[in-house]
């Protein structure tokens, strides 16, 4: 994936907005240009942005990047602020006066001077002038990313667990709706509407580069929206304090082709291969008995719904929200011992032998 | 007809030995332990509040090395998450409550009445009960860490997760009333300090002339008044959700979690100004004394303290821009945010405008106050920048958060705390502090807070949330990780520095005298230490600055200082008018009394019982504390109250 150019392609993009909003935008654009460019200036020695793939002063899609110029906009007012007044006070301190450089107050005079308010006027003033440009240009952007520019055609549902993340896929063909986990794919360029709900505790959906943070609220739903202009892993954790295994509560969104999101839909909808080795069936065999409380893979009789569904497990790329890679490594120590890397979280221990662990991960592997 | 005691008109006199002597037997308190559990001198009780404090800023600190170890690196073991949070809830809690505000009320205990020209708080019992259950209820909370079960759940103590379905232990209980323990000492304290403002004063004092400080105070205790109902009703209703099964924020059973969070912030974004004002206050004191000259713009700061105080309660919500909220009332509430620097503004310039128009002298507690302004700024705009809801969405919840609110705690409280200890030692033991080794003090803790603490803010941009008890390598966040820890163990060597300053200056520290800054106001017209009773006769006062308006020629009379006011019938101090400071009636105070502290173990008690679900203990509690509530309100007469029905 190539993040390595700033996301200039929302100027080329069609824009549907007219007038003001669209002058709002462009001014917007060109001050987060200016911005940028002074950061990178400033901390030349920060990490390239792949090292950094949470990192918030780099946003993609409509949702994010009057949000990124704003913020850029304010921490170089604040630099300059911190600049100013910091200078300020040496100077001050500094400065020479017509008495020696003493320690003790006794030795030197006191003094009235007449002169000193004028820094309140003229500070507070200024001040004045910068928070109220700073409201507008916040409210502009409120209403600027508050919706979505266009319908979004995708509409996921996304369900906070301690420590994981249902997403439900939703359709108006009832035949194409269906559950995954953890991993959210969207259609690169177009706008995704995101229902946000809880089934405990309070959790935040948040992917950095593609959305600040909405909550997910047990009795309640929220809505936002997601949009990435180009295809990319985008990594989102859980910004919301919840509980023991808060620290392991990741999520990535996957942005691709338009058709290649449309095929992968379609791929999820299948059931599993059949099994091909009688491992792999007796795999299925166990887990179903062993898993399928909890877990669901599509098209075996395992139907639970109090742990991440497993269908098409491995097309991705970690496991246990976004914990450990999904390798069949991982993969084989996770089961054995869940407990050990994610302690706490509500996946019990299994009393496997080796050979029922074995057969387990075949038919894991199994779902392609 | 008799004029009754406290109508009497009392002569007046010079200061002289033998009325000082008398007063001395009369104010003094029992020697020793006695001394200490009976005392109602508000000094006294200063000096056990900010030692108390400082003992709960060392509890704090602990915790926070056991994190920054546990963060130094990726996938660290060194703490269970349990552990972990625990730690953090902890930490926060205890530098935020059990810290913050005590070791202002610490200052304002010991200076009030001197400041003001008075022998004693208005209430000079409740002022040792609040005292007693601030201590008592801090005690509680950490006895959570001897069952291994302390509060885990933050210091915002967010439902669900602090429901009892996903928090079946003790420790959210411990939390729950521990808050409102000490939400008893906050309302006995805030009570005694706006009624001794309006009314314990001497003949002058109006209010046009208050040193900032008690603006500060003033404002902090009368907001403490209005916000901590809501957090111990709050408190109160998860508590009854977790042991008795209501619903309030039971959202299965149709309550609301949000309730919560609402009830929190409208008491805790206030109380973040109840914790800074004071501070700032003893900045707007203590700066201009090291410049030489008055506090430029002494009514603008006055009136910005009160009005950062007033808009305080109007932005809670930006607490809570993630949760969903309709945007047209987040707009109001980003106003609210962003336009709150302006009276801080106000504040900011007139201290650059004091130090650019005065003639620095380079004391230990300049250089506290001068890194304050440089801290204050940082932490001010980092703030502002959390005021912005889009960009919220993005801050809120990462380590910028954690940064922000250490640029307020440590470097709008802390540093000016420290700050005025050096300002303020040499009044209360009679010995300075070593200006060597504070200069070291002052470059070792503002070199490692600064250090451990400004990458945050970067920490916070590359997206690491807060409270989580470890992270992965690979996201940008180690290095960062690694100089925090580095920075926080170089902070906390100063502090420890300060410590030992304190330690050594205590037997070593040079003869201070009674005004070693050559200081304006009323505290420093007395001897170091003061003697129990303040002032041998009431001052008088006719400007802001007593001791300097000979010099700067500001009065239109003159502050009288050596005559005055003879009050020698027992405890008592001068009642003035709310506005002009015009004398009224003579306060008749109680003496010495063991019934603040006996009331706080019945307090304790009953929220023992409550913990532990021995109810026959909290009854036990309760009633005899109300036994001793009685006791308490039984006419005394010393204080004239037997007498008075006669009168009628």
């Amino acid at each position: 994936m190539d993040r390595n150019r700033r996301a200039e392609k929302a100027s080329s993009r069609p824009d549907e907005k007219t007038g003001t909003s669209a002058q709002l935008q462009k001014l917007d654009r060109a001050t987060g240009r200016i911005s940028l460019a002074v950061f990178f200036l400033l901390s030349a020695s920060a990490p390239a942005r792949a090292d950094a793939p949470m990192a918030y002063t780099v946003g993609f899609g409509a949702r994010n990047f009057p949000v990124v110029n704003l913020l850029w906009a304010l921490l170089i007012v604040s630099l300059l602020v911190i600049l100013i007044v910091t200078g300020l006070v040496i100077a001050g301190v500094l400065r020479p006066r017509d008495v020696p450089r003493s320690t003790d107050p006794r030795l030197v005079p006191l003094e009235r001077p007449e002169r000193g308010l004028a820094w309140i006027y003229i500070g507070t003033a200024i001040s004045a002038a910068v928070l109220v440009g700073a409201a507008i240009w916040t409210f502009s952007t409120l209403a600027a990313v508050s919706g979505p520019p266009r319908d979004a055609k995708v509409k996921i549902h996304v369900i906070g667990h301690q420590w994981w993340w249902e997403v439900r896929y939703d359709s108006d063909d009832t035949s194409r709706i269906f559950t995954t986990a953890n991993e959210i794919h969207i259609p690169a360029g177009e706008p995704v509407r995101v229902e946000l709900s809880s089934v405990d505790v309070i959790h935040s959906f948040w992917v950095p580069q593609l959305s600040g943070k909405t909550d997910l609220i047990p009795g309640q739903r929220n809505d936002t929206w997601i949009e990435a202009d180009r295809p990319g892993t985008y990594r989102g954790q859980c910004g919301e304090y919840c509980g023991l295994q808060h620290a392991h509560m990741a999520l990535a969104v996957i942005s691709e082709q338009p058709a290649q999101f449309q095929s992968w839909w379609t791929h999820q909808l299948e059931g599993p291969p059949a099994s091909q080795t009688e491992t792999v069936a007796a795999g299925e065999t166990n887990f179903i008995a062993k898993c399928g409380i909890c877990h669901a893979v599509r098209g075996t009789t395992a139907g639970g719904r109090l742990g991440p569904d497993l269908s098409h497990l491995m097309t991705r790329q970690t496991i246990a929200a976004g914990t450990l890679p999904n390798t069949p490594g991982y993969l084989s120590g996770w089961i054995a011992d869940p407990q050990h890397i994610k302690p706490g979280n509500l996946m019990p221990l299994l009393d496997l032998s080796g050979a029922q662990l074995a057969a387990i991960r075949q038919f894991l592997e199994n779902l392609k | 007809m008799t004029v009754a005691e406290h109508e009497r008109l009392p002569e007046v006199t010079e200061r002289n030995p033998s009325l000082e002597a008398k007063l001395h037997a009369m104010w003094e308190s029992a020697p020793g332990l006695r001394g200490w559990l009976s005392t109602v001198d508000h000094k006294e009780i200063g000096v056990l509040y900010l030692v108390t404090a400082f003992g709960f800023l060392v509890a704090g600190g602990i915790e926070a090395v056991f994190m920054r170890l546990q963060l130094s690196g990726p996938n660290q073991h060194l703490l269970t998450p349990e552990q972990y949070n625990q730690l953090f809830s902890m930490h926060g809690n205890t530098m935020i409550f059990w810290y913050a505000f005590p070791v202002l009320s610490g200052f304002s205990n010991y200076f009030w009445p001197l400041l003001l020209g008075a022998r004693d708080m208005a209430f000079p019992r409740l002022n040792a009960f609040s005292y007693w259950v601030f201590l008592a209820s801090g005690i509680f909370v950490y006895c959570s860490f001897l069952i291994g079960a302390a509060p885990n759940d933050g210091w915002f103590n967010y439902p669900p997760y602090g429901s009892r379905e996903f928090n079946p232990g003790p420790n959210i209980d411990f939390y729950l009333l521990g808050l409102i323990f000490f939400g008893i000492s906050l309302t006995a304290g805030g009570i005694n300090f706006v009624v001794t403002t309006l009314r314990a004063r001497c003949p002058g004092m109006s209010v046009n002339r208050f040193p900032i400080v008690i603006w500060g105070t003033l404002s902090a205790n009368a907001a403490g008044l209005l916000a901590v109902p809501t957090v111990s009703a709050a408190c109160l209703m998860l508590w009854l959700d977790r042991n008795f099964g209501t619903h309030f924020f039971n959202a299965a059973n149709g309550g609301q979690p949000l309730l919560w969070q609402h009830l929190f912030w409208m008491f805790a974004h206030p109380w973040v100004y109840m914790i800074v004002l004071p501070a700032m206050g003893i900045v707007s004191d203590a700066l201009p004394v090291f410049c030489r000259r008055p506090l430029v713009g002494y009514t603008a700061v006055a009136l910005s303290t009160v009005v950062t105080m007033m808009i305080g309660f109007g932005l809670w919500v930006h607490h809570m821009f993630a949760t969903g909220l309709p945007v047209l009332g987040m707009s109001f509430f980003a106003a609210t945010s962003i336009l709150i620097s302006l009276p801080s503004g106000v504040q900011l310039f007139s201290w650059l405008a004091t130090i650019w128009t005065g003639r620095p002298v380079f004391t230990t507690a300049f250089y506290f106050f001068a890194g304050f302004i440089v801290l204050f700024v940082i932490g001010g705009v980092s703030g502002f920048v959390t005021g912005s809801v889009p960009v919220d969405w993005q801050l809120t919840d990462t380590y910028w958060v954690v940064a922000h609110i250490h640029y307020v705690l440590i470097g709008i409280n802390l540093f000016p705390v420290v700050g005025a200890i050096y300002f303020w030692f040499p009044k209360i033991t009679g010995r300075m502090l070593d200006e060597r080794l504070g200069k070291l003090n002052f470059w070792v803790m503002f070199i490692g807070f600064n250090l451990g603490f400004f990458p945050m803010h970067f920490t916070g941009l590359m997206g690491m949330p807060r409270r989580i008890y470890t992270y992965p390598a690979g996201l940008g966040w180690t290095t960062l990780n690694v100089i925090t820890t580095v920075g926080s163990f170089i902070l906390a060597i100063g502090i420890l520095l300060f410590f030992i300053n304190v330690l050594i200056s205590l037997r070593r520290g040079a003869i201070a005298g009674p005004n070693p800054w050559d200081a304006p106001s009323l505290e420093w017209s007395v001897p170091s230490p003061p003697p129990p009773y303040n002032f041998a006769v009431i001052p008088s006062v006719a400007s802001r600055h007593p001791l300097w308006e000979e010099r700067l020629q500001e009065a239109d009379g003159t502050s009288v200082l050596d005559r005055g006011l003879v009050l020698d019938h027992h405890h008592e101090t001068l009642a003035v008018t709310a506005m002009d400071g015009e004398p009224d009636l003579i306060l008749k105070m109680p003496s010495e009394s063991y019934v603040p502290i006996s009331l706080t173990l019945c307090i304790s008690a009953l929220f023992a019982g409550l913990i532990s679900h021995w109810w026959w203990l909290a009854a036990a509690g309760t009633v005899v504390g109300i036994g001793v509530a009685i006791a308490w309100l039984w006419p005394l007469p010393e204080a004239g109250q037997r007498e008075a029905p006669a009168d009628v």
